[in-house]
């Protein structure tokens, strides 16, 4: 993958990774599993998606972009 | 089942109320100690006081900097907005902790660091002054962010306060509260440095995370599980499950993360923490737990406050609904605990904001414009006294009591994020000028302060009428405008000046660039 694409690529994930942070789609709706709101889960989820993509970033994007400091 | 020390009468209560104080204030003085201890590990220069010589690891670096989001804001003014407004306080807390801050925290946080390591800056008015050679710059960031920090430390006191009196019932007056922290934030200040305040937030935040979940845990097996604290909103308050409301608004939701994520990151003993880390791998794996760490806390502390809402708890006026609900579920000792915990976990939090403001007093305000030669002893008494000062202001101004703790907390959280892009602008832009800067920051701060003291005028606009001077336009927060307001006139004012001789771009390269 060219390095323009990779740039591109993470600025992508973290911009899903943000916007899904709030379940927009479940806007009004008040199921609930296991007495907590499904909207609730579903934010507990992404944020345990958002912790698996920064692990991700750190072992392939962290240093590539702003260096590291003994580059 | 409800505490019979509340229900009863006079002697139980007053039994009760000592157990309980003797609790806090033992669980204060135990945190003291570990303070003390620190300190006698510490070496006495500036780098190591304030920086426990950039040598803090993971455990400590992560916990050092969550315990500073242990505030008031957390554990009491979350959980009084989820018992008046619905849980979705954990929707825009855990966005703009666990995925905004994050991400800021690798470009504004990462980058500092590495700018730090270079040129061994302690603050970020220093940084700032010194790459855009501007003693004033480095003045007006110093200035501005003491004025912030002035109500955040006060929201801290307003916070012990009004748990005190939540749970003694009223036996511990408002002002007793507040002034028993801002005893202890004094003591133990000028006993310990950078060291001793990151240890404590460690303990502390640990401590925390596990009482937070055990009172979960107590607190649905008196009732039944959570099925029933839903059942019980849905009887009393059948909008707080339904994601969304006329109050949690898409444009305040979005607003508030912004702000406060964007606002986080220039709190003076946040930012600093960006020099402390002793290595890249430190800040990384920081970076990656945070969002589940943020998970951890918010979502028990955040629906502690809705279930009571369903279990129809009454707050009394001026208390906050935490330490009430926790005398009505569990034994009075635990609730005390928990209060304690939490009051402890400010404290260390306060002395780590009243310990950056301190050096930015110090080192970016005393020394460049009062006495350049200042010796480091001298520094040091001066650097004590303004802690002494600023925290006595603080607890005199929380007395009047201006605004409700989230009121008072977001207006200081939009202070700050005001800084934000145009330091992004400068750590990112080698173009950027002083005067653009000076421009930036004067600018933005100058269109939210006049929004946060200027009484509301509504004006008529081709018949609509529009309040001007509002905290908002159209449910958006006017702190984003600020900020808008801040990054164009960064950027448009540096496009048309020329650097100066002595503004240094190449400071702020670091080895990727």
């Amino acid at each position: 993958m060219n390095p323009s694409m990779r740039a591109v690529g993470w600025l992508l994930a973290f911009a899903i990774v943000v916007a899904g942070a709030v379940p927009w789609f479940l806007w009004g709706n008040s199921q609930l599993i296991g007495g907590l709101p499904l909207w609730l889960w579903w934010h507990i989820g992404w944020m345990i998606v958002a912790t698996a993509v920064f692990a991700a970033f750190t072992r392939h994007g962290w240093d590539r972009y702003l260096g590291g400091i003994d580059a | 089942m409800p505490n019979p020390a509340l229900l009863s009468g006079g002697g139980l209560s007053t039994a009760a109320t000592s157990v309980e104080l003797l609790v806090v204030v033992g669980y204060l003085l135990v945190a003291l100690l570990v303070g003390l201890l620190a300190y006698r590990l510490t070496g006495t220069d500036a780098e190591d006081y304030y920086l426990a010589s950039r040598s803090l690891g993971t455990l400590v670096l992560l916990f050092t900097t969550f315990a500073t989001l242990l505030s008031a804001f957390t554990f009491f003014a979350g959980p009084n907005l989820a018992y008046a407004q619905g849980p979705e306080w954990i929707l825009v807390m855990g966005t703009m902790d666990g995925i905004l801050f994050a991400i800021l925290w690798y470009l504004i946080g990462y980058k500092q660091w590495l700018i730090g390591q270079q040129h061994g800056y302690v603050t970020l008015p220093e940084m700032l002054g010194d790459r855009f050679g501007s003693t004033r710059l480095r003045g007006l960031v110093a200035g501005v962010s003491l004025f912030w920090l002035f109500p955040y430390v006060m929201l801290q006191q307003m916070g012990a306060g009004e748990a005190l009196v939540g749970l003694t019932d009223g036996a511990v007056p408002y002002w007793g509260g507040a002034a028993l922290i801002t005893v202890f934030m004094i003591l133990y200040v000028g006993l310990a440095g950078m060291r001793g305040v990151a240890w404590t937030d460690t303990i502390q935040g640990l401590f925390m995370l596990g009482v937070i979940w055990i009172a979960v845990a107590w607190v649905l097996s008196a009732i039944g599980g959570p099925a029933v604290a839903a059942a019980g909103l849905e009887a009393n308050n059948p909008t707080f499950l339904a994601l969304g409301s006329s109050f949690y608004t898409p444009q305040y939701i979005i607003s508030t993360a912004v702000v406060i994520a964007f606002g986080v990151t220039m709190f003076p003993q946040i930012n600093q923490r960006f020099f402390v880390a002793e290595s890249a791998a430190v800040l990384k794996r920081s970076f990656t737990l945070w969002p589940v760490l943020v998970l951890l806390l918010f979502v028990p502390a955040f629906l502690l406050g809705t279930w009571a809402a369903g279990l129809g708890v009454s707050v009394p006026e001026g208390a906050n609904v935490l330490p009430v609900l926790l005398g009505e579920y569990t034994p009075a000792w635990f609730a005390a605990l928990v209060i304690a915990g939490a009051m402890a976990a400010m404290m260390s939090s306060s002395d780590s904001m009243l310990l950056s403001g301190s050096s930015y007093f110090t080192r970016d305000l005393y020394r460049p414009f009062v006495e350049p030669a200042v010796t480091a002893d001298r520094e040091a008494w001066l650097a004590r006294g303004g802690v002494v000062a600023f925290a006595t202001g603080t607890f005199l101004a929380s007395l009047t009591r201006p605004g409700t703790l989230i009121q008072v907390g977001s207006t200081a959280f939009g202070g700050f994020a005001q800084l934000a892009l145009p330091v992004m602008v400068a750590l990112y832009w080698p173009k950027t000028t002083r005067l653009g800067m000076l421009a930036g920051i004067g600018g933005s701060q100058l269109l939210y302060l006049s929004h946060v003291f200027v009484p509301t005028v509504p004006i008529d606009v081709g018949g609509v009428t529009i309040a001007l001077f509002a905290r908002t336009y159209g449910g958006w927060d006017v702190a984003l405008a600020g900020m808008a307001l801040g990054a164009a006139l960064t950027i448009g004012v540096s496009w048309v000046t020329t650097a100066g001789i002595d503004e240094a771009a190449e400071r702020f390269v670091v080895s990727a660039d």
